[in-house]
């Protein structure tokens, strides 16, 4: 239990030091800090599903797709959510993707492991031929401007304002996705992963629990859409496409599975890599690879599980001298 | 729409379905014998395309490259699955991610290799011909492409049901502990069929550039049409993988044509709808 | 104690020293930042190296001096994802101070990259993005933004007229199914049905395709003639496989279906093929052949229209700035200037209109095999075979008129022949 509060100081600490550092520094990284935050709640939320419920998904980006595109829709065509209806937008945002969720849920539930994997593929991939078809509704390729942040009182325009906003939902969907993984409802997700048999033996409707983390997960994308919308003041099929789906998942193994936090170390580093990086030399891309394969091979539980390894590393080499004096030596 | 138009349009699916079949039952062996969804598929296809560019633009033999091509990216197969895959063990989450990382890897090494263009892949001046058969015109090329197919499916299936590795193969495929059980040396047939599956990812990828070009994006754009096949047809099953290749080949080939609006949703719906209702696709073994 | 003072004011004293000396008027030319948008990776990677390569091959035949300004090129990877264009301008503008923007390649970076120069009052500069509305419909919004390049549907309009001259009178289009192929074919279709043409057929198939088989059958038998528009791989595939399906119709098309970026992997089955562009790149004038030479000798490829236009971009910024004395003369102003430019390029004349899109000629290409500016060897080119001169993206339509219909799409104009 001391481990587990240590972990939350450390949280809440690094999560100030952003609030306070970055607004201090130059619009550029401001602007980066907010774009990572923004797609890190889609990570998290593809971590409820992946580490928290064992449910590899390959389309969440479905669920950033429906928020971004709802936001833009209903900005352009309608005028809505340029004021203080810009929260009403938030919560339609998180309600359409949910629904959409609870569509592709009937669907995928049913499938686990590599399955689900390619059912979850195949979904993104109808989502984003809708985007890129439906050309009355979305702008097809050419995609959806928005002409400007929404005014409530405060102009979101101001890229440190922006910046608050979204850390503050940021913070908001991360105690949100903490007290439900920690809840009961939470530990039995995480029976699922570990033993779906033993779950349903012991009398849970381990698909009904799927399926609404599944709901969940897609409610919490469409909010990282709506905030993704007016980061970049573009929407477009780009958004939606199967590279983003395959981003939210190497970033979420990257910084660790089933730790939500995890996700968006791994968030920041791919944005740092991608963004900075490349700035500075043409070779970033063999470094991402490197990474992810690294990550992949030598650190299954990502970064934030660099510690626990630690620990189990030092204790594997005290049973090892102990082991070494026990044993009778043999020739 | 008369007989013409049927028998054209029949025609061309089942060629799109050969050269399907061409790249998605090497995708089928390696999730039957291994458990892996190999997501740099596709990136074998391209990189097979690549390769045998190189080989035609030194030697100016369209024959030589392909064996060649096959072959080198088999070899990239074996030392995929030896160095990275082999380690993680049975651990398919993390394999699949593997092969992400390698694809996207891959994908930036062939463009800095071989640049950006787009490139086409020459047959020679015989196959570029059409046939007239009954007021038809059946390019040459799609016949061979059909020929091809069916070679590589008679002879995979021959090599499964007739000789020993290929028993050895379908008993892993069914229990690999039992198969262990009895003997047969399960890695080695896991780094057999990897390379096999590269292998046909590679010789896919010079067939069928020629008809579809080479080009970047290749890569992840085969990706999603390689697993409709091994989905719908089933993953682990050769068979499954001829009928999966020829069903997409012909739905995707008439529902172009029949209801053009659709064409975006042709190969993800009917995926998405089958999986549904058998996670493990048509004539697949769980 | 003096050691101290002088150690203790060291320091502060230097700093002074040095900081007057950045003030002080220097005799160093003024510098010319011009932060370019273009994709460097992905699968559009090489079009974003020919982007680049055209602006550069301009910057090292003036030695990166802008009529005593330096220029300095800063190129970011905008990897032909509208979001990532957005922050790398953000970036160009708020970290590296440019004081231009440049470039975006496809339509959505350019409606991407468009409200930026607005909120940030920078000055953009279009060179490939060919989205008509940048131009027509959505100009208000864009007051800092000119455009080099084109409108997608410009070379359509002449093309239509051409096309009635050859004496058909049904052509079927058949064109990718995205904003660039519904602007093509839609200009097209206006001009030829107004010169007493029918577009008898519209086929739409998705961008990426590759397998053609769906749709060439069912091709029109009664059509004279077949209107193609494809871009990237599709260009190369649809002519060999429409070539072995029989056809016999003679197959004319957008300019990017048989540009020099894809000319030169296609094999004889395009031979005959004709298309509409402001640029060829077998246009024969001194000054392309020089140009034409040149760049094959440096990046080994013939230009596409890609390397033309964002090197004539680069002549027209350096015309202004020549102008003002190798000052900047102030985003409005700038975008004045080149609005009133009449430049002689490769492509030909060059003037702006009042809606900040080139008047330019537009060449009808055939593609023929030869041997051309003294290469050995015989290859395909775009012989220029008519030049309509001073097209602006109205065409020969009436502006007002234009502009009160909608925007080139899958459905205008409505397809009153496809029965």
């Amino acid at each position: 239990m001391k481990s587990q509060h240590i972990k939350v100081v450390i949280v809440v600490v690094a999560l100030a030091a952003i609030a306070i550092i970055v607004p201090n520094t130059n619009s550029f990284v401001i602007l980066l800090t907010t774009r990572a935050l923004a797609f890190s709640i889609l990570v998290m939320s593809l971590d409820i599903l992946l580490g928290y419920t064992g449910l590899p998904s390959l389309g969440q980006a479905a669920y950033l797709g429906v928020g971004a595109y709802l936001t833009a829709i209903l900005a352009t065509r309608y005028q809505f959510g340029l004021g203080y209806d810009f929260w009403l937008v938030v919560v339609l945002g998180i309600l359409f993707a949910a629904a959409l969720a609870a569509i592709f849920g009937l669907l995928a539930i049913r499938a686990t492991g590599v399955y689900f994997l390619m059912i979850t593929l195949a979904l993104g991939q109808c989502a984003w031929g809708l985007a890129y078809r439906w050309n009355s509704l979305t702008g097809g390729d050419n995609g959806i401007n928005l002409r400007a942040r929404p005014k409530f009182g405060i102009d979101l325009a101001n890229e440190v304002t922006f910046f608050y906003l979204v850390f503050f939902l940021f913070a908001v969907s991360l105690l949100l996705m903490y007290t439900l993984v920690r809840s009961p409802f939470g530990r039995s997700l995480a029976g699922i992963r570990e033993r779906e048999l033993r779950m349903k033996i012991l009398g849970y409707n381990t698909w009904l629990h799927k399926y609404i983390a599944f709901i969940i997960a897609g409610g919490f994308g469409g909010l990282a859409g709506v905030l993704w919308a007016h980061t970049a003041g573009i929407v477009s099929p780009e958004n939606v496409v199967l590279t983003t789906s395959v981003d939210a998942l190497l970033m979420a193994v990257l910084g660790g599975a089933g730790t939500l936090v995890g996700g968006v170390i791994g968030a920041f580093i791919v944005f740092g890599l991608r963004e900075y990086l490349s700035t500075l030399v043409p070779w970033w891309q063999y470094a991402l690879g490197a990474v992810y394969v690294l990550t992949i091979l030598y650190l299954p539980t990502g970064l934030m599980g660099i510690p626990e390894r630690l620990r189990q590393r030092r204790a594997a080499t005290g049973n090892r001298e102990d082991v070494k004096k026990m044993a009778p030596v043999t020739s | 729409m008369n007989t013409q138009f049927w028998l054209t349009q029949a025609f061309n699916g089942i060629s799109y379905g050969a050269l399907l079949f061409l790249v998605g039952s090497g995708l089928s062996l390696i999730f039957g014998v291994m458990r892996i969804v190999n997501l740099s598929h596709g990136s074998y296809f391209l990189l097979g395309g690549y390769v045998a560019l190189s080989v035609i633009w030194t030697t100016g033999s369209w024959l030589l490259a392909i064996p060649v091509a096959a072959l080198t990216i088999a070899l990239v197969g074996v030392a995929m699955e030896r160095v990275f895959l082999r380690p993680l063990g049975f651990d398919p989450l993390r394999q699949v991610l593997l092969t992400v990382g390698f694809a996207f890897l891959f994908q930036q090494a062939a463009l800095d290799i071989w640049t950006g263009n787009n490139f086409d892949i020459n047959p020679p001046d015989a196959l570029t011909k059409s046939i007239v058969v009954g007021g038809l015109y059946l390019p040459l090329y799609r016949i061979f492409m059909i020929g091809t197919a069916l070679v590589i499916g008679v002879v995979l299936w021959l090599a499964m049901e007739k000789t020993r590795m290929g028993a050895a193969v379908r008993a892993t495929v069914d229990d690999a502990q039992m198969a262990r059980g009895v003997g047969i040396d399960t890695s080695r047939i896991s780094m057999l069929i990897f390379a096999l599956g590269a292998f046909l990812a590679a010789l896919g990828g010079v067939i069928g550039g020629a008809f579809l070009g080479i080009y970047p994006g290749l890569d992840f754009e085969m990706l999603p049409i390689a697993f409709a096949v091994v989905i719908i047809g089933g993953m682990g099953s050769l068979g499954g993988a001829a009928i999966g290749a020829l069903v997409v080949g012909l739905a995707d080939n008439f529902g172009k044509a029949l209801f053009p609006e659709v064409s975006y949703f042709t190969l993800y719906a009917p995926m998405a709808l089958i999986l549904a209702v058998k996670p493990t696709g048509l004539f697949g073994r769980e | 104690m003096t050691i101290t003072l002088l150690r203790r004011l060291g320091p502060p004293l230097l700093g002074g020293v040095v900081a007057l000396g950045l003030t002080l008027p220097s005799n160093a030319a003024e510098e010319l930042r011009i932060g370019y948008v273009a994709p460097t990776t992905g699968i559009f990677a090489q079009v974003g190296k020919d982007m680049v390569d055209g602006f550069q091959s301009y910057l090292d035949e003036v030695n990166s001096d802008f009529g005593g300004a330096k220029v300095k090129f800063i190129v970011e990877d905008e990897q032909a994802k509208p979001d990532t264009a957005v922050t790398r301008a953000k970036k160009l503008i708020l970290q590296d101070k440019v004081h231009m923007l440049v470039g975006g390649l496809l339509a959505s970076s350019g409606y991407a990259l468009a409200p930026v120069s607005t909120a940030d009052k920078t000055v953009y500069v279009v060179p490939v993005s060919a989205a008509d509305d940048l131009t027509q419909r959505d100009l208000a919004k864009y007051p800092y933004m000119v455009r080099t390049g084109w409108s997608s549907s410009q070379p359509s309009h002449p093309f239509g007229q051409w096309a009635c001259d050859q004496g058909y009178k049904k052509i079927v289009a058949i064109g990718a199914d995205y904003a660039f192929g519904y602007e093509v074919i839609g200009g097209f279709q206006r001009a030829f049905e107004a010169c007493g043409g029918q577009i008898i057929q519209k086929i739409w198939p998705p961008i990426g395709t590759k397998d053609f088989g769906p749709y060439i059958p069912t091709i029109r038998q009664d059509a004279d003639a077949i209107f193609t528009l494809m871009v990237g791989p599709m260009s190369l595939q649809f002519p060999k496989q429409l070539a072995a399906s029989g056809n016999k119709k003679p197959v004319i098309g957008g300019g990017t279906s048989y540009d020099e970026f894809v000319l030169p992997s296609m094999g004889d089955e395009v031979i005959g093929h004709v298309s509409a562009l402001q640029y060829s790149a077998a246009l024969e004038t001194p000054r392309n052949e020089a140009f034409v030479k040149k760049y094959r000798a440096k990046y080994g490829k013939v230009p596409s229209y890609y390397s033309e236009t964002n090197y004539t971009t680069a002549q027209m910024i350096h015309e202004v700035i020549k102008n003002n004395k190798g000052n900047f003369p102030g985003a409005e102003e700038f975008v004045k200037q080149v609005a009133a430019l009449k430049l002689d390029t490769l492509r030909g004349p060059v003037t702006i209109d009042e809606m900040r899109n080139p008047v330019q000629n537009i060449y009808i290409k055939k593609v023929e095999k030869k041997k051309m500016f003294g290469y050995d060897k015989e290859e395909l080119w775009n012989t220029v075979i008519k030049t309509y001169p001073n097209v602006s993206q109205f065409g020969q339509f009436n502006k007002d008129e234009f502009l009160k219909t909608p925007v080139y799409s899958r459905d205008f104009p409505p397809c009153k022949f496809c029965n």
